[in-house]
């Protein structure tokens, strides 16, 4: 089931690559950078039945810290918002040369 | 029955996962989201890792995605069905990129996936420590021992991530 985990973990990363250059919505790209997040999770476990259980531990310090960037990154689309009145990122144009 | 079961589950994930690309709504891709997660955690099961499978779906489709959703009610965006796609530029870039990726892993998967079946004899040693110890005391042993200071530093590395949540969505006095 290795080899099967892992082809199922290399689509949802590619979808998640895809759903952050394709789309607009911050919110919605910041849900696809969590599909990444879990595609390597997915990843680790996998290859946990064959390294040793340090892969299940790293699953575990890499969720810790996606929860500390949803806080993070949600806090900052909040600040965002209130400026601009928008979750489009074509609107948030301050650094663009 | 735990192929059947597998492939069930990975159905799941990928309908999510490209229904979390393709919605016009946050709130459906958010739910997509949670598919996909939740679909997630049961190949975990599969896959023998039940302590993390629980703690996937409490924090992870529980928690963090609430937050998502507290967020998408705050703003007031559960009623926004604008088409948000970019232009065409930035489509055949996305689609390139991602049709790179996705060739390189095709192309590995094709050459490599016969040496992927070899069991390195980690399993086994993972199934003793779970009849040993239970689905938490085979995480936790190496957790506290092995791993003690990572473990106190992601301690850390959430009371800074409550500490600037709060300072960067506090209104500008």
């Amino acid at each position: 089931m290795l080899a099967e985990s892992l082809v199922l973990a290399g689509v949802i990363f590619v979808l998640g690559t895809l759903g952050v250059i394709v789309r607009r919505n911050v919110i919605i790209m910041f849900l696809c950078i969590e599909l990444q997040l879990n595609a390597v999770n997915l990843t680790f476990v996998a290859f946990s039945r064959f390294v040793g259980i340090e892969g299940q531990l790293f699953v575990f310090f890499v969720m810790t810290v996606a929860a500390a960037e949803a806080a993070v990154g949600l806090a900052l689309i909040i600040s965002i918002f209130r400026h601009y009145e928008t979750v489009n990122v074509n609107h948030f144009n301050l650094l663009k040369w | 029955m735990t192929e059947v079961l597998f492939f069930i589950f990975a159905a799941v994930a990928v309908g999510g996962a490209v229904g979390v690309v393709m919605s016009r709504s946050s709130v459906a891709s958010l739910l997509f989201t949670v598919a996909t997660l939740a679909s997630t955690a049961g190949i975990y099961v599969l896959l023998e890792a039940h302590f993390l499978a629980a703690v996937q779906i409490i924090v992870y489709a529980g928690a963090v995605m609430v937050l998502f959703l507290f967020v998408i009610m705050l703003l007031n965006l559960g009623h926004e069905y604008r088409h948000d796609i970019r232009g065409n530029v930035a489509l055949i870039m996305g689609f390139a990129v991602t049709g790179g990726i996705g060739g390189l892993l095709a192309r590995q998967v094709g050459s490599g996936s016969a040496g992927l079946e070899t069991n390195l004899g980690a399993g086994d040693a993972i199934d003793a420590a779970l009849r040993e110890h239970g689905a938490v005391g085979a995480i936790a042993q190496p957790l506290f021992t092995d791993y003690v200071v990572p473990f106190e530093l992601t301690g850390i590395l959430l009371l800074v991530a409550i500490v600037g949540a709060l300072v960067l969505a506090k209104k500008a006095s």
